[in-house]
């Protein structure tokens, strides 16, 4: 498309990536058709070509106010269209540089920004949200059920084997992971202890910094990166293989901390290596030889999948975690427009839980339809989210191939969650 | 026709834009407009401020913009009536758009118009397998509907590459064609009813259940009417059982006219194959990288042919078709290996003109048919008009219909190559009618292609397409300005394309 940003800002860094992802795209509309948001909308503002229409004009210099603002909140960030678009636009890049530019012209009313700003200071802070955490799940019972959905019901941490192996990878400190399912990673490790890999915490790591990057506090993101990548390079340098990712929002993240800091002299090159090193947990299993587990379920369980957006559309690993689990005997329920986003994504059902629980209805009936004994997918918020609308237990699929777990025990669970509400449409 | 011919004004600068002519006044009063209009409609249904409608401005051709003074987005068809009724009244153009995929700027709004967005109305509303229809709402992604038939062993046979995207509605505007149409026919030969709304907002429905039904066939008028008689607002598709067997043949040629030789050669034998498809090396490339379907990077054109019907007579035609390949010198062929790698040859074809968005910032994307004996000699001539342009030409087409796809690359940031582009096009649309072939194959002529219009068609043929558009809109209100040239604008056109030291329609008085 032709484009006429101004010469100020096509002569700087994120000017020329704009200009050069804007020009990719020949607006041929077919990545519409994937977009979660201009199915349930219809309206083209809504679409990916839209908000690159959006984002374009904002740049071009034209007047982009509120309405600008509200089509690019709406947008998941979930990056259907890029799997879609045919002329490899990189529309998530895109929409980072395109909020950041509307959040220096629009100011939010105040109730906005507060709410951004709590999220902001309290998710990615194991501690802090661990406080709301427990608070939210002692009143659950006493709160509306509509809410007490939402609270996922407190989980007793699992133990972490003891045994220490040559082969070492790293693991993501994470944010809020821990807090509610610390079995996913004590899951990971036991996995991996069965592979012959043993899986380390580094100290003083924290949140990718997903959350606050695409919250428009760029700065911020950047900063939790940092301080990954310094709890992280001790690790690396004395051996570590990889960074074994079990969360995908997270590991999407990590992947481009070597993009993202690539201006930063004291960081660029220590980000480049850590983001060549990460990896989801499912590309480790895929190269190691899997006979040695033999996952607890198999047999029995009918699993339905569902592959978050960070890891189908963000990572580009679509059908990666099916095959490891169908090659682990699993059975596999077909899950129709698997493709599309269950409207957890960050922040967002938070943001916008209108938009946010249309999606989740469409994607817990998918995903019933084949009559599944668990759900398996590849990020905590997806989990939680999709839990709160279903009766089927919802796992990490790593926990599926635990060795230690079985898939029954998580259905009674699962059963726990209330479901006053029919799950239709 | 005697209305007086007024312009849209607002063409943005820089910008080759064809002037929209109206055959009406200005709105009296646009804050008259917006409130009889939001009486109408719900409250985000209708968009008014610039920053909302800029996306709107263009469809699949974006070189071609104009800003629409108001965007409505109903979701009953009741408000469909109203918004026409609304425009009607006050003599304010209406241009109805689909899925904007649109390749000739059919849905290029009108600057002093209401763009009326038909995207909302996504439902499919009954599926009559034993009848093998299906009843659906305009905006309904033509995959979409064999996808929701797939289950019962049924498909929509028209595929036009874009339809993941492009709407039923906007199919039945344009007759859209496909890879599967070169044996099963245009959208017109697959659609059974329509209802429209005209701009008075009268429903009309043309078609019925039976085959054949008495009087004109006004389905077919209203299919390729490119929205200038009615808007569509709903539509009874026929479905086709899945055959028994398709199977896709890949040939690889060292050579474009050798490649062209052997689709004369293949219908020359009395095949009729479900596609026939050819790309060229660059289109070859672009779609590889990608789907990664494997697809020979070094081939100079490939061709895809793809088999269905009863297992032993596709395995029979395979080898027929093998040995066609063979006899013209492929430097490859062979069968899909499974049915994963025959979706990925076909969705590399299907994806390969955004794909070139890979190669060139921008592409225009041509669409001509021509007399299949004469592909080899036109590919010939538009390689040698490329050279001479200095602009990359990369070709992917359903060659089994003779429909050409040249895709012209330029950059549309480079002062001059979007003439130059529109130049070699106007050319090559030229070649196609000289060999006795038409402008346009499936892409509609819309507001790009209009000025051939008055190559292809007489001025008295001309005035007869004006007539129709008057039995439906009197007030010429609908779309105005796409599809039909007025005498007027051809008699310009002439002016400037003087051929062969004769001017085109020299019996028109020219202004
Ligand atoms: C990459 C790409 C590949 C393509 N490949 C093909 C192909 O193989 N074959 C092919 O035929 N086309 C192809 N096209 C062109 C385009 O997709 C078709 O013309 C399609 O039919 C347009 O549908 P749409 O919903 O996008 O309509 P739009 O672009 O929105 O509108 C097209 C025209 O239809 C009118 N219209 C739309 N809806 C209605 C309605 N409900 N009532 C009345 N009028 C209406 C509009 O006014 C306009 O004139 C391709 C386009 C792209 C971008
Ligand atoms: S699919 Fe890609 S090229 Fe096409 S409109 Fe969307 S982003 Fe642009
Ligand atoms: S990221 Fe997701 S929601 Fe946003 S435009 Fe792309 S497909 Fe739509």
């Amino acid at each position: 498309m032709q484009t006429t940003l101004s010469d100020s800002l096509r002569s700087t860094p994120l000017g020329q990536e704009a200009d050069s992802i804007l020009r990719a795209c020949v607006h041929c509309g077919f990545c519409a058709a994937t977009c979660p948001t201009y199915g349930l909308l219809g309206d083209e503002l809504d679409s990916p070509r839209g908000r690159i229409y959006l984002i374009k004009q904002m740049l071009e210099g034209a007047t982009a106010g509120q309405n600008t603002q509200l089509h690019l909140d709406r947008c998941l960030a979930c990056r259907a269209c890029e799997t879609t678009c045919p002329s490899g636009v990189r529309y998530g890049r895109l929409l980072d540089i395109g909020r950041a530019a509307i959040e220096q012209r629009v100011r939010r009313p105040l109730p906005e920004q507060i709410k951004r700003h709590l999220l902001r200071v309290v998710i990615p802070y194991e501690r802090r949200f661990t406080v709301v955490l427990r608070v939210a799940q002692t009143l659950r019972a006493f709160l509306p059920p509509t809410w007490r959905r939402s609270i996922p019901p407190p989980q007793l941490p699992t133990s972490w084997p003891r045994s220490s192996h040559e082969r070492k990878m790293l693991a993501l400190a994470g944010c809020v992971q821990t807090p509610i399912a610390p079995n996913i990673d004590a899951a990971t490790a036991r996995v991996l202890d069965c592979l012959g890999i043993s899986l380390v915490r580094a100290s003083g790591g924290g949140c990718c910094g997903a959350l606050s990057y695409h919250l428009g506090a760029q700065e911020d993101g950047l900063e939790f990166a940092r301080r990954n990548i310094d709890a992280w390079w001790p690790h690396v340098e004395s051996g570590a293989e990889a960074i074994a990712i079990n969360a995908s929002g997270c590991g999407v993240m990590v992947k481009e901390y070597g993009h993202l800091l690539r201006e930063d002299p004291s960081y660029a090159e220590r980000a480049d290596r850590i983001s060549a090193m990460a990896m989801d947990i499912s590309e480790v299993l895929a190269k190691e030889n899997r006979a040695a587990l033999a996952p607890a379920g198999i047999g029995t369980a009918r699993i339905a999948f569902h592959s978050p957006c960070s890891l189908q559309h963000g990572q580009k690993l679509a059908g990666l975690v099916e095959s490891i689990l169908e090659s682990a005997g699993f059975e596999l329920t077909p899950v129709p427009d698997g493709h599309l986003c269950c409207g957890s994504a960050g922040s967002y059902s938070l943001l916008q839980p209108e938009l946010s629980r249309q999606l989740l209805l469409q994607r817990v009936l998918a995903l019933e339809s084949g009559q599944p004994t668990a759900i398996g997918t590849a990020n905590i918020g997806c989990l939680a989210h999709l839990q709160s609308r279903t009766s089927v237990p919802v796992r990490h699929w790593i926990e599926l191939l635990d060795p230690g777990a079985s898939v029954v025990s998580l259905r009674d669970e699962g059963a726990q969650v209330e479901l006053t509400e029919p799950t239709t449409l | 026709m005697g209305a007086i011919m007024i312009y849209c004004p607002n063409s943005p600068p820089g910008k080759t834009i064809m002037k929209t002519p109206v055959t009406n006044v200005q709105p009296r009063n646009r804050r008259e407009l917006i409130a009889a209009l939001q009486r109408v409609l719900p409250s985000q249904a209708l968009l008014s401020e610039t920053e909302d409608l800029r996306p709107y401005e263009c469809d699949g051709l974006s070189a071609y913009c104009e800003l629409p003074m108001l965007v409505a987005l109903p979701d009953t068809v009741e408000q469909v009536r109203a918004v026409l009724v609304a425009c009607h009244e006050r003599g304010v153009p209406v241009v109805a758009r689909g899925a904007g995929t649109g390749l000739s700027g059919g849905a290029l709004p009108c600057s002093n118009g209401v763009l009326l967005s038909l995207a909302k109305f996504n439902r499919i509303l009954e599926i009559d397998a034993a009848n093998r229809t299906a009843r659906v709402q305009p905006g309904v992604r033509n995959l979409a509907i064999s996808q929701a038939v797939a289950h019962l062993g049924l498909y929509y046979a028209p595929d036009p590459s874009s339809q993941i995207a492009c709407s039923i509605g906007g199919n039945v505007a344009e007759n859209a064609g496909g890879v599967h149409c070169l044996k099963y026919g245009l959208t017109v030969h697959n659609i059974q009813m329509l209802s429209f709304l005209t701009i008075e907002g009268e429903l009309i429905t043309v078609g019925g259940a039976a085959l054949d039904a008495p009087g004109y066939d006004l389905l077919a008028f209203m299919t390729g009417s490119e929205g200038l008689l009615g808007v569509i607002v709903e539509i009874t598709v026929k479905l086709l059982p899945q055959p028994e067997r398709a199977q896709v043949v890949l040939a690889a040629f060292d050579d474009v006219e050798k490649a062209g030789a052997a689709v004369a050669a293949i219908i020359g034998a009395g095949i009729v194959p479900a596609g026939l498809e050819m790309m060229d090396n660059l289109a070859i490339r672009a779609a590889e990288q990608f789907v990664h379907a494997g697809y020979p990077v070094d081939a100079e054109a490939i061709l895809l042919c793809e088999l269905d019907g009863v297992n032993e007579e596709v395995s029979e035609q395979i080898l027929q078709v093998r040995e066609i390949f063979q006899q013209c010198g492929a430097t490859e062929s062979h069968t899909a290996r499974d049915e994963r790698e025959r979706a990925l040859f076909w969705a590399g074809r299907k994806a390969a003109f955004p794909a070139v968005g890979r190669l060139a910032p921008d592409y225009y994307c041509m669409d001509g048919t021509i007399p299949r004996k004469h592909l080899a000699r036109v590919l010939r001539r538009i390689g040698e008009m490329s050279a001479e342009a200095g602009l990359a030409v990369a070709n992917v087409f359903h060659a089994g219909d003779g429909n050409l796809h040249p895709l012209i690359l330029y950059d549309a940031n480079k002062p001059g190559d979007l003439e130059r582009t529109e130049r070699l096009g106007a050319k090559i649309l030229e070649l196609c009618v000289a060999v006795g072939g038409t402008i346009t194959g499936e892409h509609g002529v819309g507001v790009e292609k209009i000025n051939q219009m008055c190559i292809q068609f007489s001025a008295s043929a001309l005035a007869q397409f004006h007539a129709l558009k008057h039995a439906f809109d009197p007030r010429g209100l609908l779309n105005p300005g796409k599809a039909v040239p007025t005498l007027q604008r051809c008699a310009e056109y002439g002016a400037m394309h003087v051929h062969g030291g004769k001017v085109l329609f020299p019996d028109l008085e020219r202004f």
